[in-house]
């Protein structure tokens, strides 16, 4: 047995709240200051295991599923978003190598992921494709059991802080656009140039900087599976769940703040409730709703996780798109009520029940893949989908 | 199985709609029945135009259950998904 055990699975939110708490918080105002990478809290991370959660027990990690892990993204995001992004950005990777991964070699990476705590990063987006992920330029270059891989990736979140980027190309130069692989670039065989800053009104811990990626490694590094199966089966419900669950962190937050705000204004005037206190009640209620949608889609996952029927099916998609359509906007409305039960208290940058931040981080949720696209897609499947 | 001369104006016609929606990198006539369409460049924007124009030449729904990639991914396996509606509807006519 390791000296160290690994989590159970039920422990993980629970020690992601506790991290939360102790390094995540303190740290987050300068985070967001800074736009650093939050360092103190992923250290805090990966001494606790919890970079390896998902990853199976048989390869070393505490095989836990994506219901623990939304819950220990939802625990981050109540104290510093950022914080809870790259968290949720790595499970994303993770979810996708434990169960696409499927060859020997990737199998190995994984147990020197659950081993050294690896932190691992994305590069879907493509300079000269726009935002969609199911189309590459790049293309892979094979060479006997070696590929090359050139790629100006417009956003590679954290990409100067990873172990590993997971990396979406086209399979060959012959194949067309979407066609595509997703492969491991490991940090010690890949240069990354800076093409481009990150200086944004929120998330900006996420360093999600622009970079040219030059990348080599085997062949058998690529996964498996069509990233196409990829993306429907795995990437894009895992992104939909984890980043609702950020979401979901930075709205309990703020309505925890009203909260404190309220109790405090009580007790100025006892035996007469604050004005605000009926919004508070309604801000509540709405809170419930988004969590029960947030934990909802989680469990519905991992209902279905092993039915590829069903995950590759229209209905499964839209209603992921749908989470994430909702999600936004839950957000969004809930960070803004918290501001106007509290008022110019949350205005405020110098109060204890500021909410700048969290306004800030909450308006990128619409924007990252922006709900006009998703809606899009949306609207396309719904002409063929009857709902029946 | 339907006889060999449906099938084959069945096939032609779902090349054709495949030809004329698919928005494929490749001429749907060098392609094999069995080839995988995805592979061949067809995107889920123009699979979900491409499921319109069968239910439209076809007089036929895709039922929600049917509304997956692999129904989609080849001529034969959209042949199979039509004959599989077809039939089912013929003992109700």
């Amino acid at each position: 047995m390791a000296d160290l055990p690994a989590n159970a699975p039920k422990e993980i939110e629970s020690v992601a709240a506790m991290i939360g708490a102790t390094s995540a918080a303190p740290a987050a105002a300068g985070v967001d200051r800074d736009a650093r990478f939050p360092s103190e809290a992923i250290d805090a991370l990966r001494r606790e295991h919890l970079l390896s959660v998902l990853v199976p027990a048989a390869l070393g990690g505490a095989g836990a599923s994506i219901v623990e892990v939304a819950g220990a993204v939802e625990a981050l995001g109540q104290h510093c978003a950022s914080t809870a992004m790259v968290y949720a950005m790595h499970q994303i990777q993770v979810h996708c190598l434990v169960r696409h991964g499927r060859t020997p070699a990737l199998e190995g990476y994984l147990r020197e992921l659950a081993a050294a705590e690896l932190l691992l990063a994305s590069a879907t987006t493509e300079v000269g494709i726009g935002g969609d992920v199911r189309a590459s330029g790049c293309a892979l270059e094979r060479r006997d059991d070696r590929f090359h891989l050139e790629k100006q990736a417009p956003v590679i979140s954290y990409g100067a802080n990873a172990d590993g980027i997971l990396v979406t190309a086209r399979t060959s130069a012959a194949s067309p656009a979407n066609d595509q692989v997703l492969v491991l670039c490991r940090r010690s065989s890949t240069l990354l140039t800076e093409t481009s800053g990150w200086d944004t009104l929120g998330f900006r811990g996420t360093c999600s900087l622009g970079f040219r990626l030059s990348a080599e490694g085997p062949v058998d590094e690529v996964l498996a599976d069509s990233f196409a199966d990829i993306a429907a089966q795995t990437m894009l419900p895992t992104s939909h769940i984890v980043w609702s669950s950020v979401w979901l962190g930075i709205a309990t937050s703020a309505v925890s703040t009203a909260r404190r705000f309220i109790r405090n204004e009580a007790r100025k005037s006892p035996g007469r409730a604050p004005a605000a206190a009926v919004r508070l009640a309604e801000l509540v209620a709405t809170l419930q709703e988004f969590s029960e949608l947030v934990h909802g889609a989680a469990r519905r996952y991992r209902e279905c996780e092993d039915d590829t029927s069903e995950l590759s099916s229209l209905g499964f998609a839209i209603a992921m798109n749908s989470l994430k359509l909702s999600s936004s906007a839950y957000v969004v409305d809930i960070v803004t009520r918290a501001m106007s039960v509290i008022g110019i208290s949350a205005y405020r940058e110098d109060s204890e029940y500021s909410l700048g931040r969290l306004l800030r981080d909450a308006h990128g949720a619409p924007l990252m893949i922006n709900n006009d696209r998703i809606a899009g897609h949306n609207a396309q499947m719904l002409l063929v989908h009857k709902g029946e | 199985m339907g006889d060999t001369s449906s099938g084959g104006g069945m096939t032609d016609t779902i090349r054709r709609i495949i030809d004329d929606e698919g928005r494929l990198a490749v001429d749907v006539s060098a392609l094999d029945d069995d080839t995988n369409l995805y592979d061949a460049g067809l995107t889920s924007h123009a699979s979900v135009n491409l499921m319109l124009a069968l239910e439209d030449a076809f007089d036929i729904e895709f039922p929600d259950e049917m509304l997956r990639k692999q129904t989609f991914e080849s001529v034969a396996a959209i042949r199979a998904a039509l004959e599989e509606l077809t039939t089912a509807s013929m003992p109700q006519s």
